[in-house]
């Protein structure tokens, strides 16, 4: 029993982990994440149900990153964009926020623009790959929701970035 | 919740001349200070504890006296010749002043004050400031009334006398900042609006930390405060009543966010930025009219917009050249000239109430710096470098910038600082918590 206990409680510090890392800077929920499907074999709705938040976040991936003071996307992240763009398009009842951030290499303002076009460049590919507008919106937090807390370059490749943020339904 | 000034200011007795002892001097004396000279002497003042007129009001007379001489002291232009060196006492407010006393120790200027404390919760404060070597008072003396609670303000009001006499400037002591209070880790960072007296007391306030809020800006009056706020769960620009703490969200439509918002100088309108589809552009709104006018349609980002103080003209960042850089355009809208040349990044300008300058965040070869330059872009200076310094904002009397200096790694935090336009007297302002995000609200009437 004591064994089952921990297990669980791991599994619940992973689930934890993983939410942390996919969910929306602002709180805003990603309707439908089951936390405690971060354990072995195929549970529905866990990171092995294709179906599910922990999927999209996980192995299609919901975030791409920008070069600085960019809201060009990268080759890389047309990839990543084009399999949201799929998930999107055979999950309907879904939609995403789209959140913008930039890393903490300047003015306050500054990054809250450039996280909206960054936020806003994202919407535009998923768009150009069939997702419906209506399914979409974005925000931007600027730097004021860093991902990593360093003051390198290391930790700003990771800020600088568009997350994709799912909810349960369908759209405006 | 409801600020102590609002109350205060109804307190707040008109200023009463008192007569001087001596003949009051038409024209500044030998006793002044240039503050644009680059480097100066500080100049020794001596204030000895305000006499206390009656048993009441001891307390009162020694808080006020420090409040003062501190006042004075932290502007850099000041040096306080400490207590414990007078050799002079000063036992009632209008007997003859011993100037050899206060020569002996080296002391140029003199204040002498009183405090005397009414039976129902009221204080009147007398001051008068001398010029020790010409051995005469330096402008008339100057009697205050008000509410006990309200003597820092008192204090306040004796030192700007005194400064402004001093260094021909216009006063600033006597006036609040409004400022982000922030907490918690850097990745999950909890911000609400307080609001201080400028040299960080009584702090209290206005929203909660549940939604980010940014960049709020006093109103001309002091009565208002407008930022951008996420309560609604998109950044929206929000003006909030100092005195009731009622909201509204003025500006930008549902779909889009809005944000960088500061009032003209009448308080009428506020230029703000909108974000549509990705293009950041700039929009005023007459507040009480209702519309709203688009200034800039370029696919650039055109941000941190600023009025000049005649409202005829607004100066803000825009990237159209590739990088951020200053433009200054008619308030309506229309041909916009760049102001800003050097090298680096140029951000959030700001006019200065004098209209003489602009203040902005300059970001270069790795560092951030705060700077000055004259309307046309001339005379840059530099008056601050740190990894990240940025927003300044102007005190009332346009002759010293407050701003945001945040350290950098994982365990940085932001506080204000403020430092004169000449460069000089780099200091950083008290405040309970992290800070960020300054504005400098009007002298108090």
């Amino acid at each position: 029993m004591k064994t089952t206990a921990i297990i669980l409680m791991a599994a619940l510090a992973l689930g934890g982990c993983g939410n942390r890392l996919g969910g929306g800077a602002g709180g805003a929920g990603a309707g439908g994440y089951d936390p405690y499907g971060t354990g072995a074999g195929y549970v529905p709705g866990g990171p092995s149900d294709p179906t599910s938040v922990a999927y999209f976040q996980q192995s299609i991936g919901d975030r791409v990153l920008f070069a600085v003071d960019q809201s060009t996307v990268s080759p890389e992240a047309r990839d990543v964009l084009a399999g949201q763009a799929q998930w999107l398009n055979a999950n309907p009842g879904y939609t995403a926020l789209i959140e913008g951030h930039a890393d903490e290499q300047g003015t306050r303002e500054y990054n809250l623009a450039l996280g909206g076009r960054r936020a806003n460049a994202a919407r535009d590919y998923l768009i150009s790959q069939g997702v419906a507008a209506t399914r979409l919106r974005t925000i931007s937090y600027g730097k004021e929701r860093p991902l990593q807390i360093c003051s390198t370059e290391a930790c700003y490749s990771q800020n600088r970035r568009a997350v994709t943020v799912l909810a349960a339904g369908a759209g405006v | 919740m409801t600020p102590r000034l609002t109350t205060f200011l109804r307190a707040l007795a008109a200023l009463l001349a008192l007569a001087g002892p001596a003949v009051a001097q038409d024209s500044p004396g030998p006793l002044r200070i240039e503050i644009t000279d680059g480097v100066i002497e500080p100049l020794p003042f001596a204030v000895p504890t305000f006499v206390a007129r009656n048993e009441g009001a001891g307390g009162l007379a020694q808080d006020i006296t420090r409040v003062i001489a501190a006042d004075l002291a932290n502007t850099g232009l000041f040096r306080e010749i400490p207590q414990d060196a007078h050799i002079a006492r000063i036992g009632s407010f209008d007997a003859p002043i011993q100037f050899s006393d206060w020569k002996a120790i080296g002391a140029q200027a003199l204040i002498t004050g009183s405090v005397l404390a009414e039976g129902d919760g009221r204080i009147v404060v007398q001051f008068r400031l001398y010029d020790v070597f010409s051995e005469a008072p330096l402008g008339d003396g100057l009697q205050f009334a008000g509410t006990a609670e309200g003597w820092r303000r008192m204090a306040h009001k004796v030192a700007d006398a005194a400064y402004s006499r001093i260094t021909g400037e216009d006063p600033y002591f006597d006036s609040r900042v409004t400022f982000v209070s922030e907490q918690g880790p850097k990745d999950a960072r909890q911000k609400r609006i307080g609001v201080m007296d400028y040299d960080g007391a009584n702090v209290t306030y206005l929203t909660s930390s549940d939604a980010i809020v940014l960049a709020p800006r006093f109103s001309p009056d002091g009565s208002r405060i407008i930022y951008t706020g996420y309560e609604s769960g998109f950044p929206r620009v929000t003006v909030i009543d100092v005195a009731t703490l009622q909201k509204t969200t003025v500006g930008g439509v549902d779909q889009n966010m809005s944000f960088a918002p500061r009032f003209s100088p009448d308080g009428s309108r506020v230029v703000y930025s909108a974000e549509v589809s990705g293009n950041t552009d700039l929009y005023a709104l007459d507040l009480n009219a209702g519309g709203t006018t688009r200034l800039t349609t370029a696919p650039s980002i055109e941000t941190a917009p600023s009025f000049s103080p005649d409202g005829s003209r607004v100066v803000f960042e825009s990237d159209r050249s590739g990088a951020p850089q200053l433009y200054i355009m008619p308030a309506g809208g229309g041909d916009a000239q760049r102001v800003s040349f050097g090298e680096g990044r140029y951000g959030t300008p700001v006019w200065s109430p004098k209209g003489d300058y602009i203040a902005f965040t300059k970001q270069n070869a790795g560092r951030f710096h705060i700077g000055v330059m004259r309307t046309d872009g001339t005379e840059e200076r530099l008056l601050t470098g740190a990894f990240l310094d940025e927003g300044p904002t102007w005190a009332p009397n346009g002759r010293v910038v407050m701003f945001t200096r945040e350290t950098a790694g994982a365990t940085g935090a932001p506080a204000l600082y403020t430092v004169d336009i000449t460069g000089r007297n780099l200091q950083r302002a008290a405040t309970p918590a992290a800070a960020s995000d300054p504005s400098w609200g009007p002298l108090l009437r």
